[in-house]
């Protein structure tokens, strides 16, 4: 493992002060730009508009705002301390400010043989799209200032954190955690996130027994397309090269989503006698979450079992989560995301094996050692993710308030919160 | 002066509209209506969650005519609209008191 592993902890420690003196790559460096762009397309407009299909058409545009509003929001947070706060020295939990307010070094900086700028946007776009990503938690009734303090509480006390332990040299990093491009650090911690805010928030008014159907299934279909072509930067991105690595953790990208997305409508064909188009778009996205962490670790068949695994399992923890204990994480984040981080996480650590087609595992460890690594690394973040979300949630409600009232939760939140409407009448 | 209300397929709308056309009937007034009938409704699933959909899309027409042309204008909204399935819509026939043309302020059949 950990050739590619320890290249990507070597870019997040050791720079810029060691990587410094490297030349600069342009192939690399034009890769990186590119799946920058990518990245940033994933949440603005892709996740937007796919979440954005799944709720009434009076939520329309508080989803697509509050997506909007965290890419700003984050982006300001990531200069001004976040990423410092994730990449610089610091220790084993969590990095320093010295590159607060600054960013980059200078525009010559570099991170391995690409340019720190570079490195700093691309990791940006990761930033903002896992607090974006909770936004499908607490969606239809939570109110925007609210979730803007959440956001920003939140990017700071626990993205911040749980990234630096894996991707800034913490202490998940020096455990030998396989977390290729954000299984734990994003869809695992998004997740958990997202549950404890549906928990805490409650349901919305009238979950389960008002239907709640999406109102635009179109702009749905269109964001996940976008999410998938996206997800080419987030994977095979991560590489942070233009090289062999990048390829597979793209072709293994791929697979992945594909099998996700068959695995789920034939399950939904063979259960209710319909394959459905949400069906096969939400597969595809669990798909990616649970490709994501292994995706430049294993091969292209391990990622079909991968595959395989995401959409059957997510597809049972949506139905458990949703229909059996009735929580309302509206738009189903965590079963989908955060049980398809915690599935692939764990499922890197035996598809990594060379044995099993994957780039190998590092000397003398075993299959078994380093599942029992990753399931460390899932148990951690969850328990941060969750312990220090419920406490960000609470104290905002006992300070200004967690939700619309009722009366405006009827109204929606296009009216009552941004005095607007997603589609005109006469 | 009756005052048809016809409630048909969204998909035959523009047979209905040609049939109506051939017969010389020279205006018509179109809504997207939703309702139920003897077809009722469907249900819809996402992601496992059901939901019945009582109300279907239909297409409301409107159609203000002269009593002689009652007959024909019947005939030709049942020859567009009908499938012979369930669902196929109604027609409703009513008296109408009084018409005005806004621009010239003609009255009655002339206003037709």
């Amino acid at each position: 493992m950990k050739k590619v592993h320890f290249i990507a902890l070597l870019l997040g420690t050791l720079i810029p002060s060691l990587a410094q003196a490297d030349e600069l790559n342009q192939a690399n460096t034009a890769w990186i730009l590119t799946s920058t762009a990518l990245v940033l397309f994933m949440t603005i407009p892709g996740l937007s508009l796919f979440y954005g299909g799944l709720v009434r058409s009076k939520n329309v545009l508080s989803v697509l705002m509050q997506c909007f509003a965290i890419t700003c929001l984050v982006s300001i947070l990531w200069l001004c301390g976040v990423y410092s706060l994730v990449f610089a020295e610091g220790g084993a939990f969590i990095g320093d400010l010295s590159s607060a307010f600054k960013g980059p070094e200078s525009a010559t900086s570099m991170v391995g043989d690409i340019p720190e700028s570079v490195f700093f946007m691309f990791q940006m776009t990761f930033a903002i799209i896992s607090p974006a990503l909770i936004v499908g938690g607490f969606a239809e009734r939570m109110r925007f200032s609210s979730m803007l303090w959440f956001s920003t509480g939140w990017l700071v006390l626990v993205y911040a954190p749980v990234c630096h332990w894996i991707w800034g040299g913490g202490w998940l990093a020096d455990m030998g955690v396989m977390d290729f491009a954000g299984g734990i650090v994003i869809h695992v911690n998004a997740g958990v996130a997202a549950l404890v805010a549906a928990l805490v928030l409650g349901k919305r008014k009238g979950f389960p027994t008002t239907p709640m159907p999406p109102h635009n299934m179109t702009m749905t279909v269109t964001g996940a397309g976008m999410l998938w072509v996206g997800w080419f930067g987030f994977n095979a991105g991560s590489a942070l090269a233009a090289d062999g690595s990048a390829g597979m953790a793209m072709l293994v990208t791929h697979i992945g989503s594909a099998a996700g997305a068959l695995t789920w409508m034939f399950i939904e064909w063979k259960k209710f006698g319909k394959p459905s188009v949400l069906g096969i778009v939400t597969g595809m996205v669990a798909g990616l979450g649970t490709i994501t962490p292994a995706s430049g670790f294993v091969g292209p068949m391990g990622a079909l079992v991968i595959g395989v695994t995401a959409g059957t399992v997510c597809f049972y923890a949506t139905q458990y989560i949703k229909r059996t204990l009735q929580i309302d994480d509206s738009l189903d984040v965590f079963p989908v995301h955060g049980v398809g981080g915690i599935v692939g996480s764990l499922l890197t650590g035996v598809f990594a094996a060379a044995s099993l087609g994957g780039v190998g595992l590092a000397a003398g460890v075993t299959i078994s050692d380093q599942v029992m690594v990753q399931a460390i690394g899932i148990t951690a973040t969850a328990a941060w993710s969750g312990g220090i979300s419920y406490i960000l949630l609470k104290l905002i409600d006992k300070l200004i308030g967690l939700r619309v009232d009722e009366d405006e939760e009827n109204e929606g939140l296009d009216v009552v919160l941004h005095e607007e409407t997603g589609y005109k009448g006469i | 002066m009756k005052l048809i209300t016809a409630i048909v397929k969204p998909f035959k709308l523009d047979d209905v509209r040609e049939a109506l056309s051939d017969i010389g009937v020279s205006g018509v007034t179109v809504t997207e209506v939703k309702g139920f009938g003897r077809q009722k409704g469907h249900t819809e699933l996402y992601r496992g969650a059901e939901y019945v959909v009582d109300f279907l899309p239909k297409v409301k027409l409107e159609i203000a005519i002269s009593e002689e042309m009652v007959e024909q204008a019947i005939e030709a909204i049942v020859s567009g609209a009908k499938t012979g399935k369930i669902g196929d819509g109604k027609i409703f026939v009513s008296p109408l008191e009084e018409v005005v043309r806004i621009r010239t302020g003609e009255t009655g059949p002339d206003a037709i």
